[in-house]
């Protein structure tokens, strides 16, 4: 027998699987640029129909404090002083809680209460219940992340019927009390930017929540280790060790929250009072980018006029997002680029 | 004779009694019989194959299997005379006293300087951290190498640099007991060798326990090795202590036929 006959195992790819693979690389390809295409075309379709409003209305459009269809007057300073200062305080709220939601999942403190409980009764070893801890930290978890399936309309209405008439009270008595200081200078009397900056907040929770409670679990259990090893309690560790080696990756999330805050509509839209006003105070109505446009889109109808406006607003919202997602990702840049040979 | 040493063979001066009758993880018994003595000023060897439980013995040596849910052991551990597990002791102390080297380098993702104070600043020492930070990398023969470079993070050192900064943090604090769990098992043999001088030049003022893969390492480094097997027979995998004693006897004079077996390689 000819040993050095060609096996009949290997041989080169059928003509078939060479045209799958071509064609799966090409398909693959063409999507990949075609998502850049749609963003670009969707910045070009915007931008020249804004144009007209550019136009007439200048930088003039960034400052001007009115809003009226009948004088052809139009400035949106309220609008984006009202995104800005919902979203951010949106933000302060959503990143104390979110990220103690996800330390507190990441430290197994849910798990730890149930088995200590269970093995006070001495059940810590049963088969089935001594999955129960476990289980629990799960249910946690997707219970929080849960928090994002709820509809945005949802939330307005448990905000305007739910979280108003809870906190007006309480904010009325602040204003009585302690009117003095700006950001409680009014009175509450319905929808407002702290009803609405709260519904965001908790809008906002799972976004922030789930990614840092992602970024804690990559810092490496040996960090946690070394750090009890040295006689570090639980919580010089969490504070000095893991929080800072998670901290890029934790800003991410408060980043990519900000992006959702800013573009957050319907709820806002519900909540937030739609009143042309910049005030700093947190029981006053105003106004955001984004309940604008929903708004005044349909009264726009046929006007071309008042449609270029809309999509004049819709830029300045859109560059507003895009700045701070691309700041947002080069800090995340510079503050991984420090972890680099930590695996 | 497949017996644990007779205790006062060994415990003349022993700075820490550990005696585990029975451990376990959850319901799985992983560690049974095991006394081992470990002598003050001394390097302590532990071997034996994967799986005996070296490492999880080391690790009860300053609780830090307290980690781990649903560990727990019969027996006990005695440091300079005290019940480290007596309800009233704090882990954390117990850590302070009795420091850990592991077996991944794992520095803080923070500069030299400060890898080195992180033990000082969370005991609330307040003096030269200079000092002590010159000290500390000279003890662990790392000094010479990153004194230009103390503000660099940690990360940036080779994988020999990083487990001697593990080392001279672990130092730094002044622990009376160094436990290492395989400190050289991700080093290549340079890196290796140097550790393993830094260890004989540490016994002078520290006790040290060493898990080690490596019997040339245990014979290089130890003074008494502590053999542990794994018990198969009932299905489980339990390990437990088969003999201890001083290297030199260990390795020359085995008294138990599975270590006479295991030291010669005929099975691991």
């Amino acid at each position: 027998m000819d040993t050095n006959a060609p096996q009949e195992i290997a041989r080169p790819p059928s003509p078939f699987q060479r045209f799958s693979d071509r064609t799966f690389r090409t398909v693959s390809f063409l999507f990949a640029w075609l998502t850049i295409v749609v963003v670009f075309y969707i910045v070009w379709e915007i931008g020249s129909n804004s144009a007209p409003a550019m136009q007439r209305q200048g930088l003039g459009f960034l400052s001007g404090t009115t809003w009226d269809p009948n004088t052809g007057e139009y400035g949106i300073l309220p609008e984006i002083w009202g995104t800005l200062y919902s979203s951010l305080l949106a933000l302060l709220i959503g990143t104390v809680f979110g990220v103690s939601v996800a330390i507190f999942l990441n430290e197994s403190y849910l798990g730890g209460v149930v088995y200590n409980g269970l093995k006070l009764v001495g059940l810590h070893l049963h088969p089935v219940l001594g999955k129960l801890p476990a289980a629990c930290e799960t249910l946690l978890k997707n219970l929080v992340e849960l928090l994002a399936a709820i509809p945005s309309v949802v939330y307005g209405l448990w905000g305007i019927f739910v979280v108003i008439p809870m906190i007006r009270g309480g904010c009325n008595w602040l204003h009585e009390h302690m009117g003095w200081f700006p950001p409680f200078s009014t009175p509450l009397s319905g929808p407002g930017m702290l009803p609405a900056s709260l519904v965001l907040a908790v809008m906002i929770l799972p976004t922030i929540a789930a990614i840092s409670r992602d970024a804690l679990a990559t810092v490496p259990p040996k960090l946690r280790e070394a750090s009890y090893g040295l006689g570090a309690t639980r919580w010089e560790t969490l504070l000095a060790v893991i929080l800072p080696t998670a901290a890029g990756g934790i800003f991410g999330a408060v980043v990519l929250a900000f992006g959702r805050a800013l573009g957050e509509t319907m709820a806002l839209a519900m909540l937030i009072g739609n009143a042309n006003r910049i005030s700093v105070s947190l029981f006053s109505p105003g106004n955001t980018l984004a309940s604008l446009l929903a708004n005044n889109f349909a009264e726009a109808g046929g006007d071309e006029n008042k449609v270029a406006v809309l999509m004049y607003a819709g830029l300045v919202l859109m560059a507003i997002t895009l700045i701070v997602n691309m700041f947002g990702a080069l800090i995340l840049q510079r503050a991984t680029s420090g972890l680099k040979g930590l695996n | 004779m497949i017996q644990a040493p007779k205790p006062d063979a060994t415990t003349g001066e022993a700075v820490i009694d550990c005696d585990l009758k029975e451990l376990y993880y959850g319901s799985f018994k992983a560690v049974r019989d095991t006394r081992i003595p470990i002598r003050k000023g001394e390097v302590t060897a532990f071997i034996g194959p994967s799986g005996c439980g070296k490492s999880t013995v080391l690790r009860c040596l300053n609780r830090m299997n307290d980690l781990i849910r649903g560990f727990r052991f019969e027996g006990h551990v005695q440091f300079r005379g005290n019940d480290i597990y007596h309800p009233g002791v704090d882990p954390v102390a117990v850590r302070r006293h009795i420091g850990m080297v592991f077996q991944q380098p794992n520095p803080f993702a923070m500069s030299i300087y400060k890898n080195i104070t992180y033990g000082l600043r969370i005991n609330g020492y307040r003096g030269n951290y200079d000092e002590i930070v010159e000290k500390a990398l000279r003890g662990a023969a790392l000094w010479d190498e990153v004194k230009d470079k103390l503000r660099q993070s940690g990360l940036s050192l080779s994988g020999g640099q990083q487990q001697r900064l593990c080392i001279a943090r672990a130092i730094a604090v002044e622990p009376q007991v160094l436990l290492m769990d395989e400190p050289c098992s991700a080093l290549d043999p340079i890196a290796t060798r140097k550790v393993e001088e830094l260890m004989t030049e540490l016994k002078k003022k520290y006790t040290i326990a060493i898990v080690t893969h490596n019997m040339q390492q245990a014979q290089r480094v130890a003074d008494q090795t502590a053999f542990l097997y794994v018990d198969t027979s009932q299905g489980e995998r339990t390990g437990h202590l088969v003999e201890m004693g001083k290297t030199e006897q260990i390795f020359e004079d085995p008294q138990a036929e599975q270590t006479r077996q295991y030291i010669s390689g005929e099975f691991s």
